[in-house]
């Protein structure tokens, strides 16, 4: 969790300082004490010295990636999903075709119908990801908090179709308990409410 | 006598092959290995337990890779330049003692192919002629890269050979003999007989030039990758490119035994430590140094290389001969 917590610090540190660089030997004489002093005033030996501590200390970073996986940002854009309304399990998308619309690499594709309740439901849903640049546009743009951009980011396939299609996205309905509301991109933030102001009508 | 003679070299000679073959192997994994550990990664991890059989699938991948040779090259040197530097790295060997004389059923063995009394110019001779491998392959490939990597072959070649003449100049004096069973006889006495105390200026001054000599890091002008793309070997592939590998590996392992034998008392016993576990630690160290360094240090441009070898190394060791001449004489 310390990781995630590191991820989601926005706050760019303020450490930075310039290297302060010697001027440049001119003369052969200078260039000489210059090596004298890299070399003989232990500057190489401080080298060796780091590399040989680290070995020692065996502090390795090396996360093996097929085992070990590193925590991805809650924000983090990758492969859609469709979301489903957490008590009736309808599908949360009405078809307005926002996301088709605003989609710039135009890679979403719907055909939509009016179903036996008079709700307007979505009948195909594609997203070609052999051209979706995953700006997140359509989940932002998305009014319901139906299309959202989920974690599973380990999308190589035999097939470019994989992963597209709208079964592919959609919430199962028997894993609709483990749906959790979205928190990501695009979603209202937790303060939404406290931050939204009442639109003044009295002018 | 003499068919048992010519059957104990032959069986030297194979034993000598075959063993640095697999230690050249050997030591890519103990490379990649110890780089990561400096740079805090893992290095190989996959095949077999701790990667150890990465060694092995590097070997299947040289073997079965295509034979490859460019049509602008030229066939026949292009196709013999690996030969040289791996055969000359295993000829190298030939005049080195690796360890002390042991006994098998009354037959006393000389672990050393041929004791020629002029063994170290016989080695430094050869190892030097392994030049010509990279030079003539930068040479044959038709490539700018590879031709760069064989101009600066040249330049390695001309700035280094000088200092390990000069230096190994000091520690002949002394010892009166060019075979490096005197040298390591003369330093029999324990550590305080080592060479490395009367010699230490020859002692830095060889190892530097050792490290030209093997192309290894602070003078891997040769094939630094991030100039001249892999230098020499850039159209090799294959077993070819695999035999360049096995000549510096080789190499490598030689230095390490010169540098043991000529300053750091050879494979006398040491302390309670046996003569052959002495001298095969203080190779390995060699050739732990030679990854430490390469872990450690940036290299070095081809124009500094020249001005250290000529300008700084080879008058240190002119004024090491002179004074070594100075105390002899006194």
């Amino acid at each position: 969790m310390d990781m995630l917590q590191q991820f989601q610090n926005r706050y760019v540190s303020n450490g930075y300082y310039k290297v302060k660089i010697e001027p440049y030997p001119k003369t052969p004489w200078e260039k000489f004490k210059r090596v004298v002093k890299r070399s003989l005033n232990y500057e190489l030996f401080v080298g060796l010295k780091i590399t040989l501590r680290e070995m020692i200390r065996f502090n390795i970073h090396t996360v093996q990636y097929p085992k070990e996986k590193l925590p991805i940002g809650p924000r983090y854009r990758a492969i859609h999903r469709l979301l489903r309304l957490l008590e009736s399990g309808n599908e949360r998308c009405i078809g307005c075709g926002l996301c088709e619309k605003i989609c710039i690499a135009n890679c979403i594709r719907i055909d939509t119908k009016v179903d036996e309740n008079g709700r307007k439901v979505p009948t195909e849903y594609t997203i070609n990801f052999g051209r979706c640049i995953f700006c997140g546009y359509c989940a932002e743009v998305c009014p319901e908090l139906a299309i959202v951009h989920g974690g599973d980011y380990e999308n190589a396939s035999e097939q470019r179709a994989h992963f597209a299609l709208k079964e592919d996205m959609l919430t199962p309905l028997d894993k609709l308990k483990e749906q959790k509301e979205f928190p990501g991109f695009g979603a209202p933030t937790p303060e939404a409410d406290r931050l939204i102001k009442k639109t003044p009508l009295a002018y | 006598m003499e068919s048992a003679f010519i059957i104990e070299t032959i069986i030297k000679i194979l034993v000598v092959l075959g063993l640095f073959s697999a230690l050249a192997g050997f030591g890519t994994y103990v490379e990649r290995k110890v780089l990561a550990f400096m740079q805090r990664r893992l290095g190989p991890m996959h095949v077999g337990p701790y990667g150890i059989l990465q060694v092995l699938a590097d070997g299947i991948k040289l073997f079965t890779k295509e034979d490859f040779i460019p049509q602008g090259a030229n066939r026949i040197i292009f196709m013999i330049a690996p030969i040289i530097t791996a055969a000359t790295a295993f000829i190298a060997m030939a005049a080195i003692p690796m360890f002390p004389e042991f006994t098998i059923g009354g037959y006393t063995v000389k672990p050393i192919i041929s004791d020629i009394n002029v063994g170290l110019l016989f080695v430094l001779g050869v190892m030097a002629t392994g030049l010509y491998g990279p030079l003539l392959a930068g040479m044959a490939s038709g490539n700018k890269w590879s031709l760069l990597g064989a101009a600066r072959t040249a330049i390695q070649y001309l700035s280094y050979e000088v200092v390990t003449g000069l230096s190994i100049l000091a520690p002949v004096m002394i010892v009166g003999s060019l075979s490096l069973i005197d040298f390591n006889n003369y330093q029999s006495g324990g550590v305080s007989d080592w060479l490395i105390w009367k010699q230490p200026v020859a002692f830095i001054l060889f190892l530097i030039a050792g490290f030209a000599e093997t192309n290894r890091t602070p003078f891997d002008l040769l094939e630094h990758e991030a100039e001249v793309i892999s230098g020499y070997a850039t159209e090799y592939s294959g077993m070819r490119w695999g035999l360049f590998f096995i000549g510096e590996y080789a190499n490598m392992f030689t230095i390490g035994f010169l540098v043991s034998l000529i300053f750091l008392g050879g494979f006398n016993d040491l302390w309670f430590i046996p003569g052959a576990i002495a001298i095969l630690l203080k190779v390995f160290f060699f050739f732990f140094l030679f990854l430490w360094t390469r872990a450690s240090w940036p290299h070095i441009r081809p124009d500094q290389l020249m001005w250290l070898c000529w300008k700084v190394l080879m008058p240190i060791a002119v004024i090491n001969v002179v004074i070594t001449g100075i105390v002899m004489m006194f």
